[in-house]
């Protein structure tokens, strides 16, 4: 009789395959594909992809793009980049955000056609904070009861939700900042356009002054 | 054998995949993107999309069945939800269409859900019973945490366009202001240069007469 884990471990690789066959967008081959996910910081994110192309012989998307690599690129706030790896066709790629704000998750095929010569299928399934975690997982190595398993859930998402909330206290600094900054902006160039309106009409005054008299009008 | 049975039920559970995907994108102007999703027949799901920043807030959204038959189309959205429940099993469409604007891009959220959250636990056994109290409470909590972290999440976008506009008009702001400061300056000196001209033309007659 087989050990359980075979099971188990065979199990989880049916729920992946079956699992990134879920949601699909076609893309050119040489197009980039950006998706943003705004997520507080000490967040883990867990993106799962698998790639097909398009073969013009069939008419229809062969089950694996054999050759092709996919450069998943992931960039924070700063626009720095915090992940830039050229995974196979099918892949999984993980980061855990270390500043709060707008990080970029970018998919490009490294295929070297100078034009986009065929379609690529892509399905992509992205997952952050507490749906990124993996609770069989947990189940199995800390060996614990369901209600156990449950109260572990709920810890993980108010943890998200008490993260979410400085996120927004931060977001909501940064809006009004931004918003007395424009009307500190408005007021001061309010003021300096005055000045320069009274002091380019002094100027024009005494400068015409000046001509009429040289001209002997005045 | 016993290791095969919960083996083969796992995989039956494992079948009827349950889904939620939320992806925010940039759709550029002029431009359609579309998403498939194959689901179950009887599967209850739902989209729901809202534009965060970009022109008037607005996109069209298009959600077409296997048959063909077109189950959502409106035009110049802002946000909104639907509802449904697939009748046969197959490829689903939805397509976000920015084509009636010709500059300006637009960062669309959206929020696909199919079918019900999957257990937490696969087990045969926990749905043999049923569930204490403890658990029965637990269960709840869990639901409301999905609210609240729902409810976050609207909230999030909400001020994420509020706050992408304020940070527009604070640019602008700036830009127009100095664009005026530059284009008074420049039409005073071109007012005296103009003045002068007229002047110095009519005294040139009037020595040469």
């Amino acid at each position: 009789m087989l050990p359980v884990n075979y099971f188990i471990s065979l199990f989880s690789l049916i729920i992946l395959i079956s699992n990134t066959s879920g949601l699909y967008f076609h893309i050119g081959e040489t197009q980039k594909k950006c998706f943003i996910e705004e997520i507080p910081d000490e967040t883990m994110v867990v993106g799962k992809y698998k790639v097909q192309a398009f073969d013009p012989s069939v008419k229809d998307y062969m089950p694996s793009a054999p050759g092709i690599g996919m450069l998943v690129e992931v960039r924070d706030p700063e626009d720095k980049i915090i992940l830039s790896r050229t995974y196979a066709a099918e892949g999984r790629f993980t980061f855990t955000s270390h500043s709060a704000g707008e990080h970029v998750v970018c998919l490009h095929s490294n295929s070297t056609a100078w034009f986009s010569a065929g379609q690529l299928r892509v399905h992509l399934d992205i997952q952050v904070g507490e749906h990124a975690v993996d609770y069989q997982q947990i189940q199995a190595k800390d060996k614990l009861s369901e209600l156990q398993l449950r109260v572990r859930q709920l810890l993980d998402q108010v943890e998200q939700i008490t993260k979410e909330q400085n996120y927004q206290r931060y977001r909501e600094e940064r809006f009004r900042q931004t918003s007395e900054s424009t009307n500190q902006r408005v007021l001061w160039w309010s003021i300096v356009q005055t000045v320069i309106l009274l002091i380019t009409g002094f100027w024009q005054m005494r400068h015409l002054k000046s001509f009429f008299e040289a001209k002997k009008l005045v | 054998m016993g290791h095969l049975y919960i083996f083969v039920a796992l995989l039956a559970t494992s079948l009827s995949i349950i889904n939620a995907v939320e992806l925010t994108f940039e759709l550029p102007d002029n431009e359609k993107q579309c998403f498939f999703e194959s689901i179950e027949k009887g599967t209850k799901s739902t989209i729901e999309f809202q534009v965060i920043t970009g022109g008037h807030y607005d996109v069209d959204m298009e959600l077409t069945a296997p048959s063909g038959q077109i189950l959502y189309k409106d035009v110049k959205k802002q946000y909104d939800s639907f509802t449904w429940t697939a009748d046969l099993s197959g490829i689903f469409k939805f397509c976000f269409s920015n084509e009636f604007s010709t500059f300006s891009h637009k960062v669309v959220y959206f929020d696909l859900e199919v079918g019900d959250e999957k257990p937490l636990v696969e087990g045969m056994t926990s749905h043999d019973t049923a569930m204490t109290l403890m658990e029965t409470s637990a269960q709840n909590t869990h639901e409301d945490l999905k609210t609240v972290l729902d409810y976050q999440t609207h909230f999030r976008l909400r001020e994420s366009q509020g706050r992408g506009f304020a940070e527009d008009l604070n640019e602008r702001v700036m830009i127009w202001s100095i664009g005026e400061s530059i284009i008074i300056v420049i039409i005073c000196i071109g007012q005296i240069l103009v003045l002068r001209s007229f002047f110095t033309d009519k005294h040139k007659t009037a020595s040469a007469t």
